[in-house]
């Protein structure tokens, strides 16, 4: 039988506000535990929360980006359970009122096509702490600093039928929220946490099948193997006649499988209510319209803009455009060389090849978008042949110059472009090789265009690279034929 | 609406409190009590009512977005069941 | 000295006739004297008290202090005082020693006043006859073997009793109110909103508000003076401008319109009770204002929709004593699920248990709408039956209880306890502001009349009530017990 997946996703996004989203403590990560749990954090008997107005600003922000519905009136729930780092026995969050309601995502796939994703709804939170499980005499140790911190959770249609087009998905999502400056998406960290929906159903068959909900998949890598490893599960065991039920299942990175969280004998029931202790959000057009005119340029326009106006591939400007870094990095080369085809091919190449290399992401690139654009203008000005621009580039990278100008003039590797110099160069050449111009004369005329390049290695050698290749090739071949 | 035995033991225990067998029917007894004086909420019309959460028409008002707080943490440990290197301790949570 | 109010002593103060030091050190004999025949206070806290009276005198010789500096007080044991000991009259808080100062307990400090302890309550507010303490029930000192009223049981009969001239006290269904009436004190809830609620332990959030009980409503405008106002740490606590309530409390009542809701006078009432209720409507009447009946057909829907509302928030409020970070947690748990249900089952008492059970069952799924949005809805219907009548009259008036205080031990059952809140909690679910004035006896049991006012009309609550306080002298009769003791 076919089948086909249908993925959901519900990302969680921790904001990049200073304070809490109920108190004036620290979001910073890393802290000694519990030094920025106040007292409204801890939920201290007669503690009150106070919304931040920058966690609102910036969930506003993604729902304008995402074209979402923004609800003039939004109001928080609360979700009640019990867990030890959940201090006041409720999650304040948004249930039936949420801050951000339907919108879309356009997701670019390896076919250089797009797709619609919509998204359901985004609301606002606080995060929980967390629990400790090192030994401390066979107890848990609870930190509560990141209790609090604003959390943006994102939910999304079932509208993913693929591995492929989740972690598509889960990156656009990361470029639009990077974009924004909303949260810096280090998923690492936990900024970004994402549970996955997964079903599978007969291809052609309208009803969704039984989904599974996994948790704890946080990277773009994971969540594809999370979903190719629950796919599988699912598929054999419906065609081994069992049944998928509903439920929770952690995913292990180490194993790369899915596995069910021991269920509870109950369902939990959260009782979701209006926290009394907040008031309905009320948001006016007036405050919406100066957000949106605040909004950066975001990642599917720049997308769109790289290949209508600069001419780029569908894949480059997918590339180029996924991070806000990537984008201003590439636009500031391009600003500098003029040449955009050129940019986009050491920005991909040599520079991205190099931050792979040392794991460095390109905002602590050693080589500046400027110094980059410099040594690209050099070469389109031919001051450099492409070899030499190379040794440029290692240099600047290791510090060795402050700019690509310098590096050449303390190199010598301007490029010779005096016929004079190079004429002379391959007279030399030819008067040391006998051997190589005998054998030269007497190929058949085809097989000469593959000879020359031992006499063009030569020249390059001698010249120590900065010969202007196209020159010597020309020169050579009338100096041999002229020898026949 | 008739209030079971198994409702009082389901709320306790979401609730999070221990509830014996003796002091379960004596729950059950005076909850149902009150659920049935509540059950006269039953007879209004409330048809095309909103539910009202806040006795006043207010909105919420927002702070600024700033550190406020400074750590207290050894204050506010002070009055702990259980700490250790400045972590709450509780019996070990299975995962 | 205990025989004066609080404005009568302030002006004592203020003229040197008294220093806050010996006023406080009488007010501290007092309590050490008969504070355990009423079981009204939980904590005293007698050496910062004689601390902060030093500084006041201090802050009087140096010309830096305000009407109300030197003045001491009780404060109900809901509200948060840092360092010292906040139970909410609760096995469950009776270790903790709040790390911070409730935002009114703040305020009151910064006018200079003198805590003189921490007064005994119904556990978490859930009571109105104060036999919910986990510090034993607290005695009327009109009659020892009556209740003072509750949650603020202990604030009232500390009152009363010439323990303290003033109190503080919360009102989340008639908590100020009823035991007010009962202790034949003045007592006041303001709007919902007036008073910041941070630092104030939660019973039902959108329903709790603080206020001041005393002698006289004079005194509770002075208080009113200094408790009211925006704060920023509750989201709830109005943006609005205070006025001076002291200032209006001699505005001519000509003209008043008072409407007596025919429901308050109804079935259930002690005849007594609208004896005197009458009686002093008809004061009124001398002093120019007219009087009508008024409808609020909603009423009786009052009670069953506080019981779905009160305990649904409660049930998440009292979620945060789970034996983690403060308070109560039982002996070597076995596991987590074992830590939190039995630190909560023996930590919590059985009517605090018995609500969070109730809020727990009517929020949980398949019951949430028929009960908690059903609730809501009928909440809306109660407000607006109040803002009709507030259409036509200034002020309504009626009885605060429809007995006065009953015996120890007279109510067992807990929906009749529940059904002796039926002329104050419609007040809460519509947020607007109430006063218990005395207004006579029966049995030798004080009797309150109840005056209400629409959303944030305090000022004019406060001048009815003044005004009434000059004309008649029931808020100046003393129980026996505090001539006695003296």
């Amino acid at each position: 039988m076919q089948w086909e997946t249908v993925i959901g996703l519900e990302v969680h996004v921790q904001l990049a506000t200073h304070s809490k989203i109920f108190s004036g403590a620290s979001t910073a990560f890393g802290a000694e535990p519990n030094s920025q749990a106040c007292a409204v954090d801890l939920g201290l008997p007669g503690v009150l929360p106070v919304l931040n107005e920058q966690a609102v600003a910036m969930a506003v922000q993604f729902g304008l980006a995402v074209h979402a519905d923004i609800p003039e009136v939004s109001v928080f729930d609360r979700k009640n359970y019990f867990y030890p780092d959940l201090p006041k026995g409720y999650q304040t969050s948004q249930m039936y009122h949420p801050i951000v309601g339907p919108g879309e995502v356009e997701i670019a796939l390896d076919d250089d096509t797009t797709k619609r994703i919509r998204i359901h709804h985004a609301h606002l939170e606080e995060d929980a702490g967390k629990s400790l499980h090192e030994d401390f005499h066979g107890m848990t140790g609870i930190d509560l600093n990141r209790a609090g911190t604003p959390l943006l959770e994102i939910v999304s249609e079932p509208d993913m039928r693929s591995a492929k087009e989740a972690a598509a998905y889960l990156k656009a999502i990361h470029s639009i929220v990077t974009y924004l400056g909303i949260s810096d998406g280090n998923m690492a960290e936990g900024s970004m946490r994402c549970d996955v929906n997964v079903s599978v159903r007969p291809k052609g068959q309208e009803a969704f099948g039984t989904r599974a909900e996994i948790k704890n998949v946080n990277s773009f890598r994971f969540v594809e193997k999370a979903i190719a490893f629950e796919v599988e599960r699912q598929i054999e065991l419906i065609e081994d006649g069992g049944k998928v039920v509903q439920e929770t299942r952690l995913f292990d990175p180490e194993r790369d499988e899915t596995r069910s969280m021991r269920t509870k004998e109950e369902a939990n029931d959260y009782r979701y209510f209006p926290c009394p202790d907040l008031l309905p959000v009320v948001l006016d057009q007036a405050y919406l319209d100066h957000l949106r005119s605040q909004l950066p340029e975001l990642p599917a326009e720049k997308r769109e803009r790289f290949q209508q106006a600069l001419g780029l591939s569908a894949y480059d400007a997918s590339v180029l455009s996924a991070s806000r870094d990537m984008a201003e990095y590439f636009e500031a080369v391009h600003r500098v060389c003029g040449d955009a085809k050129q940019a986009a091919n050491w920005v991909q190449g040599e520079l991205s090849g190099a931050l792979n290399r040392e794991n460095l992401s390109i905002a602590n690139s050693p080589v500046s978008a400027n110094q980059l654009g410099e040594l690209v203008q050099r070469v389109l000005d031919d001051t450099i042949n492409g070899k030499a621009a190379k040794q440029v580039f290692q240099a600047l990278w290791h510090g060795e110059g402050t700019s690509a100008d310098a590096i050449i003039e303390a190199k010598g590797l301007k490029q010779v472009t005096d016929t004079g110099a190079i004429e002379a160069m391959i007279d030399q050449v030819i008067a040391d090789s006998p051997a190589q111009v005998a054998q030269y004369c007497d190929a058949e005329p085809e097989k000469r265009g593959k000879m020359i390049g031992y006499f063009v290695g030569q020249v390059m050698k001698a010249s120590r690279g900065t010969a202007n290749p196209q020159q010597v090739n020309g020169l050579l071949k009338e100096k041999l034929d002229a020898l026949l | 609406m008739a209030l079971e035995d198994s409702h009082v033991r389901r709320a306790a225990h979401l609730a999070r409190i221990a509830v014996s067998d003796d002091q379960a029917s004596g729950f059950v007894e005076d909850l149902s009590r009150i659920l049935d004086m509540v059950d006269q909420l039953q007879g209004v019309n409330t048809d095309g009512v909103a539910p009202l959460a806040h006795p006043l028409d207010a909105t919420q008002r927002l702070r600024a977005d700033e550190v406020t707080e400074t750590n207290q943490r050894d204050t506010f440990q002070r009055c702990a069941p259980a700490v250790e290197n400045g972590l709450y301790l509780v019996p070990r949570v299975v995962e | 000295m205990h025989d004066k109010t609080l404005t009568q002593l302030a002006k004592a103060l203020g003229s040197g006739e008294l220093s806050s030091r010996e006023l406080t050190e009488h007010y501290l004999q007092r309590i050490q004297q008969s504070g355990a025949i009423l079981n009204s206070f939980i904590t005293v806290t007698a050496d910062q008290a004689l601390e902060r009276a030093d500084a006041a005198d201090q802050a009087r010789a140096k010309g830096t202090a305000s009407l109300l500096t030197g003045v001491p007080l009780a404060l109900k044991d809901i509200f948060c005082t840092q360092g010292i000991k906040t139970s909410c009259g609760s096995r469950m808080l009776d270790n903790f020693d709040a790390p911070y100062d409730a935002t009114v307990v703040e305020k009151l400090k910064t006018a200079g006043t003198v805590t003189l302890g921490k007064t005994n309550m119904d556990e978490f507010a859930m009571g109105s006859s104060n036999e919910n303490s986990y510090y034993g029930p607290v005695k009327n000192p009109w009659d020892l073997t009556a209740v003072p009223g509750g949650s603020s049981g202990g604030s009232a009969a500390a009152v009363a009793a010439g323990l303290t001239p003033a109190a503080l006290g919360t009102d989340t269904g008639g908590s100020i109110r009823q035991p007010a009436a009962f202790c034949g004190i003045t007592g006041l809830k303001p709007t919902y909103g007036r008073v910041s609620r941070y630092g104030m332990i939660a019973y039902a959030s959108s329903l709790d508000q603080a206020g001041p009980m005393a002698r006289s409503a004079e005194d509770c405008a002075h208080l009113l003076n200094v408790m009211a106002g925006h704060d920023v740490r509750d989201s709830t606590c109005v943006a609005r401008g205070v006025p001076d309530y002291a200032e209006t409390l001699n505005a001519p009542l000509s003209g008043l319109k008072i409407g007596l809701p025919i429901e308050y006078f109804g079935e259930g009432l002690d005849p007594e009770v609208e004896k005197a209720v009458r009686e002093a409507v008809s004061v009124y009447e001398s002093l120019g204002a007219t009087v009508r009946d008024v409808s609020l057909p909603h009423t009786h829907y009052a009670i069953p929709a506080y019981y779905v509302i009160a305990p649904a928030e409660a049930s998440s409020n009292l979620s945060r004593f789970d034996g983690v970070r403060f308070g109560y947690r039982c002996d070597d748990p076995s596991d987590l699920i074992d830590l939190y249900k039995r630190s909560r089952a023996e930590g919590f008492g059985d009517e605090v248990q018995r609500r969070i059970l109730i809020g727990t069952h009517t929020l949980s799924e398949g019951f949430f709408d028929a009960y908690y949005t059903k609730a809501q809805k009928v909440r809306r219907l109660i407000r607006q039956d109040f803002l009709d009548a507030f259409e036509d009259v200034d002020v309504l008036m009626g009885p605060a209880s429809p007995t006065p205080a009953f015996d120890l031990g007279a109510k067992k059952d807990p929906v009749s306890m529940y059904l002796q809140d039926i002329y104050t909690i419609a007040v809460n679910l519509a947020g607007i502001p109430g006063i218990s004035v005395p207004a006579g006896f029966a049995g030798g049991r004080p009797i309150g009349l109840q005056i209400l006012g629409t959303h944030f009309a305090e000022a004019q609550l406060l001048n009815v009530a003044h005004q009434f306080q000059q004309t008649t002298d029931w808020h100046l009769q003393r129980p026996d017990f505090a001539e006695e003791s003296a």
